[in-house]
């Protein structure tokens, strides 16, 4: 049996006649196709933006604060070598990183001094100019695609209906009882499992309406040419170079993302989850027995 | 003898390298290339979309100075030639306008710095990433433009320089858009000082809506041309050529 619940429901408010509610066990339609959609091409893009982005930082693998910013001027963030170490330096704090970051060995035994290794960069091998074609070409890709992802959402009440939190989801109770339950891998099950829980919503939305369009922004700034046709970004971002520094860490907030998000769809069966964001098909979980 | 660690580490180093080589003959594969350049073109549209033709890249002011800006690619070109005009002062330098213009040009240094100037103060950026700000003085390219008078047919300026950079003569190329901007200037001072060997001396162009490898240092002859295909490999500039940097360099 599959019922159209959650994601795929339409009309507004619970369904009054109908289909009885589904229970742990039934299989319901769960993610639209615009979502599955956009989230195998995002996940793709974000992937190729993310190797290729370490590729063009490891032409200059220091970020500062500031309007300018070069080997002069102080880094609040650097990736080096040492002598024959790899180190990481944030502020006055040194982490060795010897053979994953500043110093490593490629494919073929050879050491390298570059910041980022070759396992993760597009291309492989050292070549600013070709990450950053990857990097621009597939930047279009994410703008339009997040772009249109964004108009259809708002359209078809998506982000209304099930992104945005409720009234009773904002209270601090409902939150400490969801972090518990979190950090106890307590996760819904039957029809709570229909909607995404509090925390769920607000990762989503921070990623689809903070980390996106400041990535897509600072990004911008650190353009020349856009810099002469909006002024206003440098000031918004305290110039070209803390552009290029929020940029860095909006990227480390998509990796943060992705990490705990993979990790979640571990914990809570990757089969299902997998097979309901490729056919939108999603077998409720079994209702826990109290 | 494999043990276990070995084992599972040499199947993961062999299926990482299977992967990577698939993604290395993605990224060399032609048609790839040719798409993923073709995002230069709508960039560059799209950039003109937003930005007047005449819509000024951001100046500063001097409490925004970099303490120490620095110098990139060639420090010192080498060859007699350049020696002998560095030594002498440049006195001797001669800037040559030729090519698709109405009245070729050969100027002395002396002449140019008594031509009309402008001093701006400007962030340069360098496609590694990093950006230095700088004050700049020199002879705006329209100024030039107007005297030798372009024929019909120029669509580019070629900027030939006098060092030669690893492999190649170091060229670049605008088109006219940057050329008759009014900050795209022939600079022949950097903070109040007359411009440093190591930082093009005595004329480098600025053409400040784009990246560092598109301000082509030690200048001595411009020519404007129809098209970039007989210059180089045909792509528009040193970077361009021989390592495969966007000739429009806006982002």
């Amino acid at each position: 049996m599959s019922i159209p619940v959650g994601d795929e429901a339409t009309g507004t408010g619970p369904v009054q006649q109908g289909p009885p509610e589904p229970r742990g066990g039934d299989i319901v339609r769960r993610h639209r196709l615009s979502t599955r959609l956009w989230h195998w091409v995002n996940a793709f893009t974000i992937f190729v933006m993310l190797m290729s982005g370490m590729m063009i930082f490891n032409a200059h693998p220091r970020l500062y604060w500031g309007k300018y910013g070069v080997n002069a001027d102080h880094a609040w963030l650097q990736i080096g070598a040492a002598g024959d170490r790899g180190q990481l330096r944030v502020g006055d704090m040194r982490i060795e990183t010897t053979g994953v970051l500043g110093l490593w060995k490629d494919q073929a035994g050879v050491v390298k001094r570059r910041a980022f290794p070759w396992w993760a960069t597009i291309p492989s091998s050292y070549s600013l100019a070709d990450g950053r074609r990857w990097h621009f070409f597939f930047a279009w890709v994410l703008v339009f695609s997040g772009l249109g992802y964004w108009f259809i959402s708002f359209l078809n009440r998506h982000v209304q209906r099930d992104l945005l939190l409720r009234r009773e989801e904002l209270h601090p109770r409902h939150f400490w009882k969801e972090i518990r339950d979190h950090a106890r891998l307590r996760f819904p099950s039957g029809s709570a499992a229909l909607q995404y829980n509090s925390l769920q919503k607000i990762a989503y939305l921070s990623v689809l309406f903070i980390l996106l369009p400041m990535i897509v922004l600072t990004g911008l700034t650190m353009s020349p040419g856009v810099n002469a046709a909006w002024p206003w970004l440098l000031d918004l971002f305290g110039g070209r170079q803390s552009a290029r520094s929020i940029h860095f860490l909006c990227a480390s907030g998509f990796a943060l993302f992705i990490l705990v998000h993979v990790l979640m769809v571990v914990l809570a069966g990757p089969f299902n989850e997998m097979r309901s964001m490729i056919t939108g098909r999603f077998r409720l979980p079994k209702e826990r027995e109290l | 003898m494999i043990t276990r660690r070995k084992l599972i580490g040499s199947i993961a180093a062999g299926a990482g390298g299977l992967m990577m080589s698939g993604c290395n003959k993605i990224n060399t594969d032609p048609k790839v290339r040719t798409l993923l350049q073709s995002a230069e073109g709508l960039t560059m549209r799209a950039q003109r979309i937003i930005a007047d033709r005449s819509a000024l890249a951001p100046e500063f002011s001097r409490t925004d100075l970099s303490p120490v800006f620095r110098a990139n690619g060639t420090r010192i070109p080498v060859g007699t030639d350049y020696e002998a005009h560095r030594l002498a002062n440049f006195e001797n330098w001669r800037l040559t306008f030729d090519g698709l213009v109405a009245r070729p040009l050969s100027l002395s240094l002396a002449q140019i710095r008594s031509m009309p100037r402008r001093t701006q103060i400007t962030r340069h950026d360098c496609v590694e990433g990093w950006s230095a700000i700088g004050q700049w003085t020199g002879v705006p390219l329209k100024v030039l433009l107007d005297q030798a008078g372009l024929r019909s047919g120029a669509r580019y300026l070629i900027f030939h320089c006098a060092d030669r950079y690893t492999q190649a003569n170091y060229y670049e190329s605008i088109d006219l858009i940057d050329a008759f901007h009014p900050q795209t200037i022939l600079a022949w001072a950097l903070n109040d000082e007359i411009l440093p060997v190591a930082n093009g001396a005595p004329l480098r162009l600025r053409v400040e809506r784009q990246l560092g490898y598109k301000h082509a240092k030690y200048v001595q002859r411009i020519e404007a041309v129809a098209n970039l295909t007989s210059q180089g490999l045909g792509r528009g500039g040193y970077w361009e050529d021989y390592h495969d940097y966007e000739w429009y360099a806006g982002i």
